[in-house]
């Protein structure tokens, strides 16, 4: 696979988007994500247990924790997908349980875990949500997006005969359609082979410097997070446990990498107060 | 009205046909791309239709009721199957997102679930159109009995037993988000448990009177028997179809707010990023 292509004026996507939007109108200093006392109980199991932090624009964060640990849920309530028991989340300063809509556009995410229709070819799928975004242009923008995603090559097949790698390609091609000022994504690189895993992750690197926009993962990837996120939340048992830089966690921890920092919060090792850890 | 990210689309804040135009465009991608699910839409009402020719054909010479009126099991058959498809067409289109586990996708697009709802009432009308209209045209030259003599009064049963079947097909959605794919077959079978009362092809009287009393609280009845009303005695009865109309009336704002409430419930319980096969 080709490395991804460089973000030049006149190829990609970012061709298309002015330079005067969102991102460096009066409202950037709202946070890009501001969370308060969030918590979502299924039954008797607390999935999220009150949790609070910001996530301030043009960094890429990570909810990095065990399987059950609440970050797909976090992630979940984020995109209004699901309704919290308690608790507000503010994204652009907009209360997203009250105007959902006003932030909708302005946002997108992407998981393997929800599939795009398998029937459609990725063209088709691309031009249905294109059109949902109210996206303008749009044979010219999927044609970018093609290039840069390189997709080019199974535009016209049906979606559910691709490869692992070509779906998440063409999930973050639709994730980008109207490119987003947040990008949510849940385990983007997970069943991808490492030079796959590599060139998504190179990707989004190279998006986020462009395009200024905030990104959050919810990965249990170390090294992906490591790599690419500035912001790092842990939770366990839906409760941020600890919270920093990749490089604060392994001076905290007197770790090597990431993964040990996990394990030691994973057995309950943690350094930091729940309520510490949200500052 | 706002601005989308990328400058590029103003994004309407309020109701937009293109998102509708959006998702019709995402159900006639579907049927272009697979003949056996348009042939299927065609075949059950033709096979349908020609069981009831048949069957109205030997009946014109053993009944005097059928003698009255050659066309009136042809003409119930075909109006049931507009009820029966217009479900279906909203049900299906719906079942489609579930298959595909696609709502995750959906509903973090500024897509409003009543567009969506609006988009698949329209799909049912095209569905509909594709199965039922070949069936009618067909039994023209079959029996010389062509639906379309019914005139004017068929645009009002065509449109009232739409209205039931959509009604019905979102109060069925509902259900199958609240409970799951398991719940899938209702899409299947529901509309069958109206087919006895509905006085489909047998007027109401014939019916016990104490299930009379259910038959004419459904609206399908009140246009069936509009039907012979004006096959039989070629009056168009209006007390019949301002019962029909306001019974639809009521059904369909049952079935959209018991849609959007387990829609809600859907949203609250998580369901919308796990539904799927």
């Amino acid at each position: 696979m080709r490395a991804p292509r460089p973000f030049c004026a006149g190829t990609g996507f970012f061709a298309l988007a002015p330079k005067t939007g969102f991102r460096h109108d009066a409202r950037v200093s709202t946070p890009a994500i501001q969370v308060r006392n969030l918590s979502k109980r299924f039954g008797d199991i607390v999935a999220v247990d009150g949790i609070d932090f910001t996530v301030a624009r043009g960094v890429t964060a990570a909810l990095l924790g065990g399987n059950g640990a609440g970050k797909t849920t976090t992630l979940s309530i984020l995109l209004g997908l699901l309704l919290p028991s308690a608790g507000a989340v503010e994204i652009f300063g907009e209360d997203m349980l009250r105007h959902r809509y006003r932030v909708l556009p302005r946002i997108n995410f992407s998981s393997p875990y929800v599939d795009l229709p398998h029937r459609l070819t990725v063209r088709q799928n691309l031009t249905v949500y294109g059109r949902l975004y109210g996206l303008r242009n749009l044979p010219a923008r999927i044609a970018a997006l093609s290039r840069d995603l390189q997709i080019g090559p199974f535009l016209d097949r049906p979606t559910g005969k691709l490869s692992a790698g070509q779906k998440t390609r063409v999930a973050l091609a639709k994730a980008l359609l109207n490119e987003p000022e947040l990008l949510l994504l849940d385990e983007p690189t997970a069943s991808l082979d490492p030079d796959t895993g590599d060139w998504v992750r190179s990707y989004l690197e190279a998006y986020r410097r462009h395009s200024r926009a905030t990104i959050l993962l919810a990965s249990h990837n170390m090294g992906e997070v490591e790599r690419l996120c500035s912001d790092v939340m842990m939770m366990r048992a839906g409760r941020i446990v600890d919270r920093g830089s990749p490089q604060e966690l392994l001076a905290r921890y007197g770790r090597a990498t990431l993964e040990q920092v996990f394990l030691d919060i994973a057995r309950g090792n943690e350094r930091f107060a729940p309520s510490e850890a949200a500052q | 009205m706002s601005v989308a990210a990328t400058g590029l689309a103003p994004i309407r804040e309020g109701f937009s046909p293109a998102r509708v135009a959006a998702m019709m465009l995402r159900y006639l991608y579907l049927l272009r791309s697979s003949w056996p699910r348009t042939l299927e839409l065609i075949y059950w009402p033709a096979i349908q239709m020609i069981l009831w020719g048949f069957m109205s054909r030997f009946l014109m010479t053993n009944s005097s009721w059928v003698a009255r009126a050659g066309g009136v099991l042809l003409a119930a058959v075909m109006l049931w199957d507009v009820m029966f498809r217009g479900q279906l067409g909203v049900s299906v289109s719906f079942l489609e997102e579930m298959w595909s586990r696609n709502l995750g996708h959906l509903f973090v697009t500024p897509l409003r679930a009543y567009e969506w709802v609006i988009a698949l009432i329209a799909m049912s009308f095209v569905r509909v159109g594709i199965g039922v209209v070949p069936a009618a045209v067909l039994a023209i030259p079959l029996y010389h009995y062509s639906i379309f003599s019914l005139g004017l009064p068929l645009i009002a049963f065509f449109s009232l037993l739409m209205i039931m079947g959509w009604a019905m097909g979102l109060a069925i959605c509902g259900l199958i988000l609240r409970h799951g794919l398991g719940a899938e077959s209702i899409a299947w079978f529901a509309v069958f448990i109206l087919a006895p009362v509905s006085a489909i092809y047998y007027p109401v009287s014939v019916l016990p009177w104490w299930l009379q009393y259910v038959a004419w609280l459904l609206p399908s009845t009140h246009v069936f028997e509009g039907m012979r009303a004006v096959m039989f005695d070629h009056v168009f009865r209006f007390d019949h179809f301002i019962a029909a109309a306001v019974l639809d009336a009521l059904y369909l704002a049952c079935g959209g707010i018991v849609f959007l409430i387990f829609m809600r419930q859907a949203r609250k319980r998580g369901a919308l990023m796990q539904m799927g096969e």
